[in-house]
């Protein structure tokens, strides 16, 4: 068998690069806690309003103890509910997102918000948003005819207004 | 040899390949302009949706899968110098594959199949398009059967010695196609074909989505490998010159193999029901089947530098002025690696989860693989198909300015349609929509991007059209053409092989091993965990 010095140089380089990126998925993973939504959670998806957790009262954003935020989402041909929230910046904030029907995705564009949901388990994402301004939720999984109408509204404001406005009783959702 | 047989056998399922390319690629250019919304009178999401799961399915499984059968049969013969095992079986398993398509499309140009090319449940098609898309893998098993045959009866015939190169790749994929179609087709017979047909009520969407993983992935190096075997096998003959090394070249084909088997859950990075660990696993493999393509530019653009420079080019880069850009196949090459390149970044953000979740199903994703599949992958099925014409219709190429115009603008149209295409993902518009609806700022900066994406499927639709009608006017030719398939010699011979690059029995007790790790928990979590199945759900 012959394989070329040159060759057998550029596979060793080669193994660097794959094994640079190895290197830096792991360490991200591990270190950082960079990951993807795994939970791994099964739920009845066609008896969502009997849930607990995801019956209409729960859904939008409640408040931790600990002042980070859980907010459940429902997807359904075609929207996010609930259609429109305010959530604060700079808060640790818990989504929750299921399915009434068939697989969505969503995300929140230029932020790191996205998964799929499908129908049958509980996708869990923590992040925190960091700029205030009006973003939209865009379904970006094929549902059906309707996919291109399927999006909903966020409003993101600083973390003092929207305590105001919780504590004045104001809705943060409807 | 008389292989008149042979060479029909070739023909028809190549020109079953390229009928079904140019269908798609009229669909291609609509799409584009519908979607825009800058013509009213054409809106029509059910129009929009059918078309795209078409074209989706002509493109990624019709074009593909009988170029891979077409190519494949006739390298066996050419290269073995044996004829194609058992000719009844080889039409059958054409037939069989045709069957299926037929069946396939007519539910889905009737409406009746717009799930898109992923058929994800729980949105049901018409059980006929699943009927159909089964036969059209049965059909192609019956190639993959035929492969292995070939390949053994050569062994048998020939001990100890080095099965050439191009058929050592070809049955590489044959074993390939095997293992990674079985994913889908557990899923097409054990969930998706009772459910649709009402047998039983529910399906579960999370093992469906996991047997899809299986095989989404390394379906996309059974499209490459007829690439990269012109890549290794024809292109540096082409060009004047000989392959730099034949070792490397099989190496690079089995960690291909066996590394693009075991990691589909990267397609997964974003779904709820596979866990971390599993993800990880599957994210590093996802690296190491980099190795293989690392391999293959080096050692193809090295033969390409021998031959530059055995044609008299000299300095660091003379050599790449002194290559034939002239030969059809050559420039195809070059021009594929070209997009290989710029392709090759953009896999590397997707295969990165934390930047992946920037990207993910946006618009980003369809640019990235029409860049590489639709890109590299397809243009050296163009250059191939210049190169076979002539050898298995018996008549010289038609035009081969019209060839080379036909490759260039293939090159341009595939840039200027997918940069923006690109950038659109970055501005964060969805894939798989028809229409602009958003109430929202953001999308009016998406608006010339569409524009400019019309004018790439503009000039690709043109470069299709120089294709079919080159090929088409080399077929009705008058004048004869005697030639063979002329393969690339190695620069050194291989000699005292080791087994394990001749062969695939060790390989394949790897493969085996690698996927009952990668895929052996996640597929049986399903069935011990309380699981909640999905109704049946129209479009
Ligand atoms: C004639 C040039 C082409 C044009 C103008 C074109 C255009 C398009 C468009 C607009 C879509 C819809 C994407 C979306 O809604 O997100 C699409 C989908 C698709 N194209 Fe092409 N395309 C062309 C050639 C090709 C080629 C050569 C291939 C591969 C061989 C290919 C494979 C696909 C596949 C597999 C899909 C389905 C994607 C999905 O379901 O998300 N296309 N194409
Ligand atoms: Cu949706
Ligand atoms: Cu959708």
């Amino acid at each position: 068998m012959h394989i070329d010095r040159l060759e057998k140089k550029w596979a060793g380089i080669s193994l660097g690069i794959a094994g640079l990126f190895v290197a830096i998925i792991l360490g991200s993973a591990l270190f950082h806690g960079i990951h993807a939504p795994s939970n791994v959670e099964t739920i009845d998806s066609a008896r969502l309003h009997l849930s607990e957790e995801f019956a209409e009262d729960n859904l939008g954003p409640q408040r931790n103890p600990d002042g980070s935020i859980t907010v459940r989402m429902v997807a359904g041909r075609y929207g996010f509910y609930p259609k429109t929230m305010v959530l604060p910046a700079e808060t640790s904030l818990t989504f929750r997102w299921v399915s009434l029907d068939v697989i969505h995705g969503v995300h929140i564009p230029m932020t790191n918000m996205s998964t799929m949901i499908v129908p049958g388990y509980v996708a869990q994402v923590n992040t925190v948003l960091h700029h205030t301004g009006d973003y939209p939720l865009l379904c970006n999984e094929y549902c059906g005819m309707g996919h291109a109408h399927m999006w909903s509204n966020l409003k993101v404001v600083s973390k003092a207004q929207w305590a105001d406005m919780n504590n004045q009783g104001g809705a943060t959702h409807e | 040899m008389n292989n008149a047989m042979e060479k029909k056998l070739a023909l028809v399922h190549l020109w079953v390949a390229f009928g079904a390319f140019a269908l798609a690629a009229v669909m291609g250019l609509y799409q584009v302009v519908e979607r825009s919304g800058f013509f009213g009178f054409l809106e029509s999401r059910e129009v929009y949706y059918a078309s795209v799961s078409t074209h989706g399915v002509l493109m990624g499984f019709v074009l593909t899968t009988f170029f891979i059968m077409g190519f494949g049969y006739y390298v066996a013969t050419s290269s073995l110098k044996l004829p194609v095992w058992n000719k009844t079986f080889a039409w059958t398993g054409f037939w069989v594959a045709l069957t299926g398509v037929v069946m396939a499309a007519l539910p889905l140009l009737g409406g009746a199949a717009s799930v898109l090319y992923t058929f994800y449940p729980p949105m049901k098609a018409h059980p006929m398009f699943y009927i159909g898309a089964t036969l059209l893998v049965v059909g192609s098993w019956f190639w993959c059967v035929s492969m292995i045959v070939m390949h053994v009866q050569w062994k048998n015939a020939n001990p100890g010695q080095p099965v050439p190169l191009a058929m050592f790749a070809t049955t590489a994929n044959a074993i390939l196609w095997l293992w990674t179609s079985a994913g889908v087709a557990m899923e097409v017979l054990f969930q998706l074909i009772p459910w649709a047909l009402g047998w039983v009520d529910t399906i579960d969407d999370g093992l469906a989505r996991t047997l899809f993983a299986w095989t989404l992935h390394p379906i996309v190096y059974f499209w490459l490998i007829p690439t990269y075997t012109a890549f290794y096998c024809l292109v540096p003959k082409q060009a004047g010159g000989f392959l730099f090394s034949d070792e490397m070249a099989r190496a690079a084909f089995i960690l291909l193999v066996v590394f693009s088997l075991p990691i589909g859950f990267h397609h997964l990075y974003m779904d709820p029901e596979q866990s971390h660990g599993w993800k990880l696993l599957h994210g590093v493999g996802t690296f190491i089947v980099t190795l293989p393509t690392f391999i293959t530019g080096f050692t193809v653009i090295a033969s390409l530098e021998i031959a530059g420079r055995l044609n008299g080019g000299k300095g660091l880069f003379g050599w790449i002025a002194a290559l034939p850009w002239t030969n059809p196949m050559v420039l195809a090459m070059v021009l594929g690696l070209l997009m290989l390149i710029l392709g090759g970044f953009g896999g590397l953000i997707n295969a990165s989860y934390a930047m992946n979740a920037m990207v993910h199903n946006t618009a980003w994703v369809p640019g990235h693989f029409h860049l590489i599949f639709g890109g590299t992958t397809v243009i050296m099925y163009f250059g191939i198909a210049y190169y076979f014409w002539p050898v298995l219709s018996g008549k010289p190429l038609y035009c081969k300015s019209l060839a080379l115009t036909q490759l260039w603008t293939w090159f341009i149209g595939m840039m200027i349609m997918t940069t923006p295409w690109h950038i659109l993902g970055l501005l964060g518009q969805p894939r798989r929509i028809d229409s602009v609806n958003y109430n929202n700022l953001l999308t009016l900066s998406w608006e010339p991007y569409e524009a400019i994406m019309i004018f790439g499927g503009a000039v690709l639709l043109y470069s299709s059209g120089l294709l079919i009608y080159n090929l088409y006017k080399t077929q009705i030719g008058t004048e004869t053409y005697q030639g063979e398939i002329e393969y690339a010699e190695p620069i050194h011979a291989p000699t005292d092989l080791p087994e394990y690059l001749n062969s695939f029995k060790v390989w394949n007790i790897v493969i085996a091993v690698f996927m009952l790790i990668a895929f052996g928990y996640p597929i049986l979590q399903f069935f011990l965990m309380e699981t909640f199945g999905s109704g049946r759900w129209g479009v």
